[in-house]
């Protein structure tokens, strides 16, 4: 049996002894990053809440370097673990260093007074997250994001060895977003702390991830490296995707494709139909996407946004066959639009086809000046 | 808000704040003793009848040994009236000051929940069925019927508070109680002996009048000892006021405090009702304006300003409660209603423009 740092065995978690989520088989390395993933209500919180003995388990234990964290006192486990949760915090006259410095909360005296190296701790925390300049401002004039970092920098304070993060990003503009699990990527590999998280932004979440729990509904539907879970399907089967799709290679989330016969031709290549395949699909025009070699970077996107791809094998000459295919496709539309797809040697018979498109006058050319 | 230029990077951007922080406190404390002095000053060399300052300092150092109509005044009547006033009306804004942290909301005390009517009802009760056995009741026995009183309305409010979460429900669920508690005293009152209601006519309103050394005994002790433990409450209080999630992973056990807390804010506002009956609105506005004061709410600093803040605001609202209409004597709650009053509704359109 493997040895974890911080193991879920057979966790069943739910509220008042009843179970919401059964047999959660979770093993945990010290150090890694862990990122619950899965549709609201679907029991992200309730786990965390759970490992952090919030909740008592409806079953099973979790154990933390091989002791159950349900026998250990409070005190240990707070110099063990830190959490940082979605519920707001109602204060009076608190600046943001005090509610930082209650993570010094284990390691002070009785009454909880700081010393100098508690001060300079709380310090660092602060600068930790960026954002000494908050120090002196009440915690309840500042912006949701910045009380965000504020809660991430109180629970640094308290100087734990695996931290909880219950949706740490939301609120968050994108700098901070980024900011944010910087500070925890650099925190699990340099200092070695154990990051477990709920994230709503699977682009991020297939990013810093060392594992991944998809969490849906009563189950764990899966659990393991990004690279395995981030897959087309299982994304649509997690979050029961039906109007849009998931692009795993971007970790991108595309709106669904234009619906109906397509009118429209799009000569692309080489990121130059990017655009030009937006522009339709906000247009609502659904368009055929050609000669795309299926290594194209046209050729992911326009797989989630096109009607139908005359697609290439990487690397050849561009076929007989995939030139009558366009022309075929030429014929059936209304007009061509040429992306402005550079052409080489490999390529030399998209001449031929851009000649045949403005022979029947369907050529649009794309003014690049515009996008 | 950035670091002076010249300063060691990482070290003391904060110690000019922490500094002003504590020079402040200092201050209100400062403010608080001396207002705590001239106004028990005040007290003892106001009533009636009038006393000369030399006379009272000689009374007061004779330690409880002379004679006299003054000697009876001033030792009998006017010090143990003053210390009980100083005393129960700290313990009374410990009692809100605690409930305030329970139910993590600044409206919350022990006479709008009803805890001072249960306390109230319980002691009636206590009252007329010892007098008419015993002919007489100890402060004790009282203490345990109000402490009674107080978890039974205490119990029903936080029945209440799991059901409902929101605070202005649970508010007027307190105040419901409060009326049914009173309701229930005034109907014993009414039956009960003509001997017994001159007795309980005066307490149940609230007073501090006719206290003896024997009460400043109990009472001292009882709130002396609260005090002290609330004190030393003050660390997880500050943990539990970020939320109980919180508090529970900064180390406190959340079933522990939580009846710690309920327990001694109980035992706060059952003492003093023992003593002097309900009395309102002092438990929610001295730990507001309090924490006003100080611009904190760190327990550490508050809990023993609010228990010096309750002397002073209870003191001056005696003082006013016995020279107003001397020789007329009004209620304690009248005094401290004006005052108090007025500031919970402050405090409440104070609320709302902070939620817009």
């Amino acid at each position: 049996m493997a040895d974890y740092y911080f193991h879920m065995d057979h966790m069943t978690v739910g509220y008042n002894k009843k179970p919401l989520i059964k047999d959660i088989e979770i093993g945990i390395n010290k150090g890694e990053i862990i990122t619950l993933i899965g549709p609201n209500g679907s029991g992200k919180s309730t786990i965390l809440k759970s490992i952090s003995r919030n909740l008592e388990l409806v079953a099973g234990t979790v154990t933390l370097e091989n002791n159950q964290i349900r026998e250990m006192s409070f005190r240990d486990l707070s110099k063990k673990m830190a959490v940082m949760l979605t519920e707001r915090i109602k204060t009076e006259y608190l600046t943001c260093y005090e509610i930082v410095a209650t993570g010094r909360y284990p390691y002070t005296g009785r009454l909880g007074i700081l010393s100098k190296e508690d001060e300079d701790i709380v310090e660092e925390s602060l600068k930790r997250v960026h954002a000494e300049e908050l120090g002196s401002r009440d915690f309840n004039a500042i912006s949701d994001g910045q009380r965000q970092r504020i809660l991430l920098a109180r629970a640094i304070c308290q100087q734990p060895e695996i931290i909880l993060l219950d949706e740490p990003t939301s609120f968050l503009d994108i700098k901070h977003k980024l900011e944010l699990l910087a500070i925890l990527r650099s925190m699990a590999k340099e200092k070695n702390i154990t990051v477990i998280m709920s994230l709503h932004e699977i682009d991020l979440a297939q990013k810093i991830s060392d594992k991944v729990v998809c969490v849906k509904g009563d189950h764990i539907s899966l659990f393991g490296d990004p690279e395995k879970i981030f897959t087309y399907d299982n994304i649509k089967d997690l979050y029961s995707i039906d109007n849009g799709s998931y692009d795993p290679v971007f970790g991108s989330i595309e709106l669904p494709r234009p619906k109906g016969e397509p009118e429209t031709f799009v000569l692309a290549g080489c990121g130059t139909g990017i655009p030009v395949f937006r522009k339709l699909q906000k247009e609502n025009t659904p368009f055929i996407a050609g000669i795309l070699y299926s290594n194209d970077i046209d050729y992911e996107l326009a797989t989630h946004l096109a009607t139908e791809i005359i697609e290439e094998k990487p690397f050849s000459m561009i076929s007989e066959e995939s030139v009558q295919k366009a022309k075929a496709a030429i014929d059936r539309c209304s007009r061509v639009i040429n992306a402005g797809v550079p052409i080489g040697d490999l390529n030399q018979v998209f001449k031929e086809i851009l000649a045949y498109a403005e022979k029947n006058g369907k050529l649009e050319q794309e003014d690049r000046k515009t996008l | 808000m950035g670091k002076t230029k010249g300063e060691q990077p990482g070290t003391g951007t904060f110690r000019n704040d922490n500094f002003r922080r504590r020079s402040r406190y200092t201050a209100v404390f400062i403010i608080l003793l001396a207002a705590l002095f001239v106004v028990v000053i005040l007290n003892i060399n106001t009533g009636n009848v009038h006393i000369s300052v030399g006379q009272i300092l000689k009374i007061i150092f004779s330690g409880g040994h002379g004679s006299g109509a003054e000697y009876n005044i001033i030792w009998k009547i006017r010090l143990p009236r003053i210390i009980m006033a100083a005393v129960l009306g700290g313990g009374l804004s410990l009692s809100g000051f605690m409930l305030q942290t329970f139910f993590n909301n600044p409206i919350a005390g022990p006479f709008v929940l009803g805890i001072s009517s249960g306390a109230k009802m319980v002691v009636a009760l206590t009252m007329i069925y010892f007098l008419q056995h015993f002919s007489s009741v100890s402060s004790f026995v009282l203490i345990i019927a109000a402490f009674i009183g107080s978890m039974i309305a205490t119990f029903f409010i936080i029945l209440i508070s799991h059901r409902v979460h929101h605070m202005g429900t649970l508010l007027v669920g307190g105040i419901m109680i409060g009326y049914i508690c009173s309701a229930v005293t005034d109907f014993i009152v009414t039956f009960a002996e003509d001997s017994d209601i001159v007795n309980l006519r005066g307490w149940s309103l609230g007073s501090f009048s006719g206290m003896t050394w024997d009460n400043v005994k109990v009472g001292v002790i009882m709130i002396g000892v609260c005090l002290v433990l609330t004190f030393f409450m003050s660390k997880p209080i500050s943990a539990y006021q970020l939320g109980e999630a919180y508090a529970q992973s900064m180390g406190v056990n959340i079933k522990v405090f939580r009846v710690l807390l309920i327990l001694l804010s109980s035992i706060f506002s059952a003492t003093v009702t023992a003593f002097a009956g309900p009395i309102s609105f002092v438990g929610i506005a001295v730990p507001f304006l309090i924490k006003r004061l100080l611009n904190t709410s760190k327990p550490i600093v508050v809990i023993p300003a609010t228990f010096l803040g309750g002397a002073v605001f209870c003191t001056v609202c005696d003082l006013i409660a016995r020279m107003a209409f001397a020789p007329l004597e009004l209620n304690i709650s009248t005094v401290t209603s004006i005052f108090g009053a007025p500031v919970v509704i402050f405090m409440m359109l104070q609320k709302k423009r902070g939620n817009n």
